[in-house]
């Protein structure tokens, strides 16, 4: 944690910097691994989500907003995960608990759930020989939180508000409705689709998205009451979404109490955060119909026929039934439903640190943890709409229940040996961790009951523990050359086969590296210029075991819903199906090593890192085909091994720093490069495939090949006129045999970009202050889903009509080509992520008070080649993506 | 107000020699107790080791080994499916059957654009065909269910788990059921891959090895020989339940097409397994009409038997959902049909249309709006729609639900024994002639078709379509005849051509899909592909 913690907005203080490393802290200077540390004056603006406040600002980190609809979170990753297809998730740990990786039902991220204003600082444990210590979880790294506490002394409060408008960034291009007249009459082949067009001219794009505000309100409160300092936080957030129907409502409280005891002897720290969030989800697939909706039609129907569906124009087949395979008015679709749930979530703990009164040097530390979390939600779908013809509407309430317990206790004993000049820092410890989660059966009542289940489904719950012992041992020589040794050995219940076998639960994760201050040499040690230089390496091992469910290897039997029973005789019995399980399931490890440089020029006026470091990883996790004859035609297995390595830049500049004005830069940049090295029990040359698509049955557009990048685009090479038009299926025979088939794709492209960047930086003149910070990413590829799925058939089958992408109609393909490497196009960005400007009052209240106002955009702009709306996609296939909104915002923080 | 430093000075030494000892005890108990804790069963789920031993579960795990015929998943709608890579309805057996039996031939033709459907009825299907794919998995699939039910309850297993008397008596026809669904599993892989991996109950586990097709034959004959043994009699077992004259029904239809599985004929068996039935009194349901529809569970004495839905507790896209759905388009009213909408997808070529007589009560057609010829294979309205089964009881009533339908598929019944018998007798198996002559114009007058004296095998092949119409055998009937892949027979749009062309001799077989040759080295594909 870092000393003296408070909700000061502007006076900097001489802080000592302390980083957490995990069961323990280090100075910032004596950090032997690589480790990102950003603490709350870095923070980006305007925030609505932890995840958002770090974004662009750690090399080698890449945090990718899951879309644009509120609460939706983001993906994390460092160095670009470990892992394939087992989870690349980093590990999130906060105020000492390891989170849960899984979100609840109800809520799309977990990290959603805090109020970022409640966050201190984030370190992040980027190699191994930091991570190591958290083994069992951390191949993909892990992020450290810590919440703000209070601090003794006089009470202050601090009080923020912020008023804020959402616009969207703009529409997909697709056919105007005069354009698609004009293209169906050219291209229709039978005469029925050209009756069908419509005389209107409708966006339909334009009709679901609106302008949507919010607001965000903090109140915290901290002091010391007769020696026991607290923090009180009080938080309430409210954003509604791009989309119409789309809401979210956050309230949240905090707790902190730090009291120490026995003389200092006993440091107490008690947590407890809890959270409520409410949200309305827009109805699903609803972005994806408004882009592909006819624009010829109108958007109301006022007939008899209309009158039935709520009045919204819909496709009808001659008989008067509607056509099920026809798109659905975008709008019907999302006034036809009500999906809403509420999460509750609870994290309390407990942490006591007792320095021996007989050994001061020793200290005892237990922490307890308990993270619940319960969602409920209800989904009605009204009568009256195309969604509910049949069944007359519905009614879903369901519920969940998650319990995450944690109890840790190490020893830690820290000495400084003068007769050797060096100080030993020796700790031990042990930790249990069991997850719980319960899921009633949840019924879906409907307005005809006879397509209501038999009976309630059956309910569900599963529990996972998580054993480890650990050790580790730091040595300061001479405050110059400092080496680091941990171990650490973890269990899990999610590989017990049942068997006294037990040995595949466990792993042993081993860790070593070394730092030389050499800032702190005496050919150095008075240097003006040179104010920091010091040379990290290390080696560490992690584990992962985050794969498919909590059991399994674990043979058992699954019984079957009430509608899936079969027939004997007069009776109908529910069906037992065998599960798909394997006992030979082992840990995925990693072994990382890395070796870093960090340097400081000028009175750390210049001020950056750089990185590199390489990743093995064996035994990788995944799901895939296995030969006939097993119980299903996949499993999860231990299928081979991937490297990766890289490269990271940190570089921090103050160019000016005066009483009047000060400015400061940041710039950092990553680039890594990881290799799919083998794959076992198959034949070489296997491809994996992978990224699913809309448009066809099961079809993906990446693959994972020994050689070659993870999930690079497996795709056919476009051939081209003279005039750059592509060919409708004509590519390029690339191993000359005369056909084209599957044999002729080739990889091209991946979802691994060339290089990432992150730039912010902060000027400050008397009372005023602007900022910014922008990202960039090169070499990003996206397949553009969108344009794929639009070719003449759009306007030939199953009786309706179907908007096309701009983009494809001039292309002018008789059939879907979803696999022609035009589809992959270039999404390069460089993105302005918030722009703020404020101004500070001074004291306008009481002594020591101040008041700031500012006004702040976010999504400011993007520059990029590319022809959908936003580049930045997890997973980099475009397909419906809720896209991010530009948020204009006002607010003040006052604080006295 | 409580003070902190007075406990500390007059508590010091007694302190630290408790807290010590409390520590120690402490962390040794938690320990101890933590690391069985990793011992996680589920909680839900039911465990195998503890499943065999309570016969309350045996109904329920044979009820997966029917229902794996029947429906995708463990949910209603194929919902938590058996296979990966492909959506719930496109996995169901019966409508990967009749995907694979029935699309490919002149009987059907589907409009949709899902994937590589449309390769079928063109014949240019290739190894990376997902509903191929999907067919192939889930035969196999179904065949791992069974092995595991097999292995658990052999005469040992049983009695180890604690299972005896009547109950054991109940298992072992369990057991007997179980091979015979495995045998008919294995049937549709020999009579679709042919050279297929082997894989049951003793070598589960093991990387499968191939086994060639004439071997596949025998493995089938000797497994429905030794089922039938432990099978219950004829018409004696639950509805929905195989019993011997299921298993006779299928050897009968082994042995007729012994030839193109081994080379040699075994015409003389058909008849022997055809008369095994017809003596166990079957007869002719007096309404071809009612055997497809909603109650045909009832009142049907043709029924050897069938694969069992029903609108409430069997729902499933596949199936006779499938039938009913994929088959409503253009003009035709769903509600004629007893269900909500239509899918708008199968429909027939003129060469099935051309087969049946005015009269035929077999040759029911829907025409209006629809053309005889077919221009567009993706247009509903090329081609006459063909009316099979309907959600509607013999009295008019449609069934329970509107979206599910209740009818029950028919796997075996009477009127394929008796085209079989038929064709036996002229194949030189023996029997009788005038016999087979009466079965025939038995179901011809069913039909209201005329009498004929005379039959030949031509004429049988031509029955065989006009009686067991849409019902999966289609297929294999056109290559007993040797006219699935030649130009003896063209029907519209057989190998992409709109008149119809010949396609190599290969496309007899179906390819091993690429995804299993990758993972499985002993396997060697079809030739041709």
């Amino acid at each position: 944690m870092h000393a003296q913690t408070t909700d000061s907005t502007t006076k900097e203080k001489n802080i000592e910097e302390v980083v957490l490393i995990g069961y323990g802290k280090q100075k910032k200077e004596d950090l032997t691994g690589s480790i990102a540390s950003i603490s709350s004056k870095d923070f980006n603006g305007g925030s609505t989500s932890a995840d958002q406040l770090i974004q662009g600002k750690a090399p080698g980190v890449t945090i990718t907003g899951n879309g644009g609809n509120p609460g939706s979170g983001s993906t994390i990753r460092i160095r670009g995960g470990a892992s394939l297809t087992a989870l690349n998730d980093p590990l999130i740990v906060i105020d000492g608990i390891p989170m849960d990786f899984r979100g609840i039902s109800g809520a799309a991220n977990a990290l959603a759930l805090i109020n970022p204003n409640d966050i201190e600082s984030f370190d992040i444990l980027k190699d191994a020989s930091a991570s190591a210590i958290y083994g069992n979880r951390a191949s993909n790294g892990v992020i450290l939180i810590t919440t703000k506490k209070g601090s003794a002394g006089k009470l202050k409060i601090n009080f923020s508000t912020t008023a804020s408008v959402s616009t969207k960034m703009g529409n997909m291009d697709v056919l105007t409705a005069d354009e698609f007249r004009k293209y169906v009459i050219d291209h229709a082949t039978q005469q029925k689709y050209i009756d069908m067009l419509g005389t209107a001219n409708t966006n339909w794009q334009d009709q679901i998205y609106q302008t949507a505000w919010g607001t965000d309100n903090n109140v915290a409160i901290s002091g010391g009451i007769k020696g026991l300092p607290y923090r009180l936080s009080l938080g309430y957030n409210e954003q509604n979404g791009l989309v119409k129907t789309n809401e979210f409502r956050r309230t949240s409280v905090g707790i902190n109490l730090t009291p120490k005891f026995f003389d200092n002897h006993l440091s107490v720290t008690a947590n407890v955060k809890g959270s409520m969030t409410e949200n309305r989800f827009p109805t699903g697939g609803v972005i994806g119909a408004a882009q592909f909706f006819d624009p010829t039609q109108q958007v109301y129907d006022y007939s008899a026929q209309g009158d039935q569906v709520h009045n919204y124009w819909e496709w009808w087949l001659p008989t008067g039934t509607y056509n099920t395979n026809a798109t659905s008015n975008p709008l019907g679709m999302l006034y036809s439903k009500r999906d809403v749930s509420t999460v509750f979530r609870g994290i309390g703990s407990l942490q006591l640190d007792y320095k021996f009164h007989f050994l001061p040097d020793l200290h005892w530390n237990v922490n307890g943890g308990y993270d619940y979390q319960k969602g409920t939600g209800a989904v009605t779908e009204y009568a009256g709409y195309r969604s509910t013809i049949n069944t007359l509407g519905s009614r879903k309430d369901y519920s969940e229940e998650k319990t995450n317990k944690l109890f840790e206790t190490y020893l830690n004993y820290v000495k400084d040996i003068d007769a050797i000049d060096t100080k030993i820092d020796l700790m031990a410890g042990h930790s249990y961790q069991k997850f719980n989660y319960k899921i009633p059966g949840a019924m879906t009542y409907h307005g005809d009951s006879s397509y209501d289940d038999p009976e309630i489904p059956r309910d569900k719950e599963e529990n996972l523990v998580l054993l480890s012992f650990y050790g580790r041992a730091i040595f300061t020589i001479a405050n110059k050359y400092i080496l680091t040794g941990s171990v650490r050995r973890d269990g899990t219940s999610r590989f017990y086969n049942g068997t006294d076998n037990t040995d595949n639960m466990w792993g042993t994760f081993y860790a070593a590296s070394g730092a030389w201050k050499i800032k702190e040499e005496n050919f150095l040690k008075s240097s003006s210029v040179v104010s920091d230089l010091k040379l990290r390496a290390g080696w560490g091992e992690t584990g992962q075991q985050e794969v498919g469910g909590w059991y399994n290897s674990f043979p058992a039997y699954n019984l079957s819903n009430a509608t899936a029973q079969y027939g004997f005789g007069d009776s109908y019995y529910y069906m037992y199906r065998p599960n798909q399980y394997n006992p030979n399931l082992v840990w995925e490890t990693t072994q990382t090593i890395n070796a870093g440089l960090d340097f400081g020029f000028l009175n750390n006026r210049i001020s950056g890192s750089i990185d590199w470091f390489k990743k093995k990883t064996s035994d990788l996790l995944g799901d895939v085909a296995v030969p006939a004859g097993e119980f299903s035609n996949h499993n999860i297995k231990n299928i081979g091994n991937m490297e990766t390595d890289g490269i990271e830049f940190l570089l921090n500049l103050v160019p000016v720093k005066s009483e009047n004005l000060t400015w400061d830069l940041s710039f950092n940049v990553a680039h890594y490069n990881p290799k799919i090295t083998n794959f076992n029990e198959v034949a070489a040359g296997y491809i994996m495939e992978t990224g699913g698509i809309s448009g066809g049955v099961g079809n993906k557009v990446q693959a994972n090949v020994v050689g070659y990048t993870p999930n690079s685009f497996w795709v056919y090479q476009q051939v081209y006129d003279n005039s750059g038009n592509p060919l409708d299926g004509v590519y390029v025979d690339r191993n000359g045999d005369g056909k084209i088939n599957k044999d002729d794709k080739y990889l091209y492209k991946s979802t691994t970009p060339d290089a990432t960047f992150g730039f912010s930086t902060k000027l400050k003149y008397k009372n005023w202050d602007l900022s910014t910070s922008l990202r960039a990413v090169l070499g990003n590829y996206v397949y553009n889903n969108f344009a794929s799925q639009s070719n003449v058939q759009s306007i030939a089958t199953n009786d309706y009509l179907m908007n096309l992408s701009s983009v494809t109609a001039a292309y002018g393909f008789k059939t879907p080509q979803y696999w022609s490497d035009a589809f992959v196009e270039d999404a390069s960005f460089i993105r302005m992520d918030n722009l703020s400007l404020g101004y500070n009052f001074g004291e306008v209240f009481t002594k020591g008070s101040n008041l700031r106002v500012y006004g702040m955009a976010q999504n400011v702009f993007v520059i990029t080649d590319y022809s959908g709306v936003d580049p930045e996609i997890f997973g980099n296939i475009d397909n419906g993506f809720y896209q991010r909104p530009k948020i204009y915002s006002i607010g003040l923080n006052v604080q006295f | 107000m409580f003070n902190f430093n007075n406990l500390r000075k007059m508590k010091n030494f007694r302190i630290n020699r408790i807290s010590i000892a409390a520590v120690v005890l402490g962390l040794s108990l938690t320990l101890g107790s933590c690391i069985d804790d990793l011992r996680q069963e589920p909680v839900t789920d039911i465990t195998s080791a503890s499943i065999y031993k309570d016969f309350g579960n045996y109904k329920n795990l044979l009820a997966k080994l029917y229902g794996g015929v029947a429906v995708g998943g463990q949910e209603g709608g194929d919902g938590n499916g058996d296979i990966a890579d492909i959506d719930g309805g496109f996995s169901n057996y019966m409508r990967l059957l009749y995907t694979l039996q029935e699309i490919t031939t002149d009987e059907a033709v589907i409009g949709w654009n899902d994937g590589t459907l449309q390769e079928f009825h063109k014949m240019i299907w290739s190894p990376a065909n997902e509903f191929n794919n999907a067919m192939y998995y889930r035969l196999y699939t179904e065949i791992a269910f069974c092995n595991e039910f097999i292995k658990n309850t052999t005469d040992e297993m049983l009695s180890q788990n604690g299972i005896s008397g009547t109950n054991a008596e109940e298992a072992k026809t369990m057991r007997a059921e179980a091979r015979f669904l495995r045998a008919q599993a294995y049937y549709n892989l020999l009579d679709l891959y042919g050279n297929v991996p082997f894989v049951d109950e003793t070598t589960f586990g093991t990387l499968p090895q191939q086994i060639k097709r004439a071997d596949l034959f025998n493995y089938v004959e000797s497994e429905l020989m030794a089922a039938s043994e432990g099978l219950k009699a004829p018409k004696s077992n639950e509805y929905g339940r195989a019993d011997q004259a299921a298993a006779w029904s299928l050897l009968a239809r082994l042995y007729l097409n012994a030839k193109v599985y081994t080379g040699t004929d075994r015409n003389a068996d058909v008849i022997t397994y055809c008369n095994k039935v017809i003596g166990a009194g079957y007869t002719l349901n007096p309404s071809y009409e009612n055997l497809f529809l909603a109650d045909n569970n009832v009142n049907n004495p043709e029924n050897i038997l069938s694969v069992v839905y029903d609108g409430e507790h069997t729902q499933t896209n596949g199936g006779t959902t499938y039938m009913v759905h994929a088959a409503i388009g253009g003009t035709m009213n769903p509600s004629n049909f007893g269900v909500n909408g239509g899918w708008g997808g199968l429909r027939t070529t003129k060469s099935f249309v051309q087969k049946f007589e005015a009269n035929d009560l077999r040759g029911r057609f829907y025409t209006d709006g629809q053309t005889l010829e077919i221009n567009d294979l993706g247009n509903f309205n090329d081609g006459y729609a063909f009316i099979k089964y309907k959600n509607v009881t013999s009295t008019g009533t449609p069934g329970v639900h509107d979206n599910w339908v209740s009818a029950d598929m028919p796997l075996y019944r009477l009127a394929d024994i008796y085209l079989m018998y038929a064709e036996a007798v002229l194949r030189g198996g023996g029997g009788d002639m005038a016999t087979a002559v009466g079965y025939i114009n038995a179901l011809r007058a069913r039909a209201h078709a005329s009498t004929i004296s005379v039959i030949n095998l031509d004429f049988i092949l031509d029955e065989r379509s006009r009686e067991m119409s849409w019902e999966m055998t289609r297929r294999t009937d056109l290559i007993r005849f040797g006219k699935f892949t030649s130009s003896e027979y063209l029907w519209p749009w057989k190998g992409n051509v709109k008149e119809g062309t010949a396609v190599p001799e290969y496309r007899n077989l179906f390819p091993i899909p690429n995804n299993d040759l990758v993972v499985n080295p002993n396997l060697v594909q079809n030739p041709g592909y």
